[in-house]
């Protein structure tokens, strides 16, 4: 979706400031937010770019205004009523109507061989390249309303695919219907002057990582 | 007196719990009614990514690729497996590359789309590396976010930014810095920052005292 969460570009953001020494969590509610989502998530009920996708739907203005994890909370309360495992009754009143059926809780027992764990989105299936490095591409303009991974800096720009990464999950289809819908992902590189007009520097450039589906040939 | 839930969190805590804080603790206490947290668990995963994962583990990985030039082919060409024999990997970093900076070739990563970032070698993300500045800047003016932060680059030096769109994840090799000659990987890896790992800062040479 052409959402304010696509921010590649935008101006009028302010100064980029570090702060020195910062803590992990900036409060414990934070680190409880990381954990419940990552606790949840080993449910099954969805997958990452679902996750992500649930992010994105914040409103633009409330998405601008929030802290991170105050993301991460709106969208943790949007994919448990969605996938049915809260109601948004339960939600508001804070008490639980019935309890959970099948569903097994994350054991602290098992927490540190799941976070070890690999789920790679990477698919161990065979499906031909359409490119190769060195190829001119350029990347579609196209608008998803749902989940996307292009950003809309680089719709209608052309690059050059730099590395085949080979086969991984496509997140536009997986975020909506659990359709992997296997594709190759390439690393492109672009130009900054591509990008940005004659306020690129020359040499400068910007790779994206982009599915096959986001690109035709140049 | 009143039962009110608000003055016993102000007893418990000591202060009052902020508005998102009060969700999070009404979130959590639902989730666990309900059987779906365990919140021993969450406690496991606060405590591995508070004390165990984070920039001390990339910093290894940097050392031991300025030791042992071997070491260094295999990062470069796959870097999640040569990663994982120092002993780390796992959740978002299942698909890692490794970028080199040169004299002439200075990498910078970011996310444009969200905060993607390879948590077994960095940790989670600093709040700079989300913030919608560093989002909207890092591809548009890299240069001038690499000088706001004290990075200054000639024009002869290539930038190289790359926005993780996907689900590759990226650490920058930093160059080693002059006057560590004969520094052991343990030395040198005292040396190496999260900043230079994520491409918005160089390593420092050691100060006289560090020699």
């Amino acid at each position: 979706m052409n959402g304010v969460h696509d921010m590649g570009g935008m101006h009028g953001m302010g100064p980029v400031v570090i702060e020195r020494d910062e803590p992990v969590f900036h409060a414990d509610w934070e680190a409880r937010v990381y954990a419940l989502l990552r606790a949840t998530g080993f449910l099954g009920k969805w997958n990452t770019d679902m996750s992500r996708f649930s992010r994105e739907r914040m409103p633009p203005a409330a998405y601008l205004a929030a802290t991170y994890y105050e993301r991460w909370l709106f969208g943790l309360q949007a994919l448990l009523v969605e996938q049915g495992l809260v109601t948004a009754r339960e939600l508001a009143t804070g008490r639980a109507a019935t309890k959970a059926g099948e569903t097994a809780a994350l054991r602290a027992s098992d927490v540190a061989a799941r976070m070890r764990g690999r789920l790679s989105a990477r698919v161990s299936v065979e499906v031909p390249a359409r490119f190769k490095p060195g190829d001119p591409v350029v990347a579609r303009r196209i608008n998803p309303v749902g989940h996307t991974r292009l950003p809309r800096y680089v719709r209608g720009r052309r690059g050059t695919i730099h590395i085949d990464h080979g086969v991984f999950t496509f997140p536009d289809t997986n975020a909506m219907s659990r359709d992997p819908k296997p594709q190759h992902c390439y690393s492109v590189r672009f130009d900054a002057r591509e990008l940005w007009g004659p306020e690129g520097t020359v040499r400068d450039s910007v790779y994206l990582d982009l599915f096959e589906d986001y690109l035709d040939a140049a | 007196m009143s039962h009110d839930h608000g003055e016993e969190h102000v007893r418990e805590h000591d202060k009052p719990l902020s508005g998102p804080a009060l969700r999070v603790k009404a979130l959590e206490s639902l989730l666990v009614e309900k059987g779906l947290v365990d919140p021993k668990a969450l406690d496991a995963i606060i405590d591995l990514y508070e004390t165990k994962v984070g920039p001390h583990n990339g910093a290894r990985i940097v050392a031991r690729a300025w030791t042992d030039p071997a070491y260094k082919r295999r990062l470069l060409t796959d870097a999640t497996a040569a990663i994982e024999e120092v002993g780390f990997g796992g959740s978002e970093g299942e698909d890692m590359v490794v970028l080199e900076n040169a004299p002439k070739v200075h990498n910078v990563v970011v996310c444009t789309l969200c905060s993607c970032y390879p948590w077994p070698v960095l940790g989670l993300p600093p709040v700079w590396y989300k913030s919608a500045a560093y989002r909207a800047r890092a591809v548009i003016d890299p240069r001038g976010v690499l000088s706001e932060l004290g990075l200054e680059l000639t024009d002869d030096v290539e930038v190289r930014v790359w926005d993780s769109t996907a689900e590759l994840r990226y650490l920058v090799l930093p160059e080693r810095p002059a006057g560590t000659e004969g520094w052991s990987e343990e030395q040198l890896a005292t040396l190496v920052t999260r900043d230079a790992m994520v491409g918005v800062a160089k390593v420092p040479p050691p100060k006289a005292t560090d020699r």
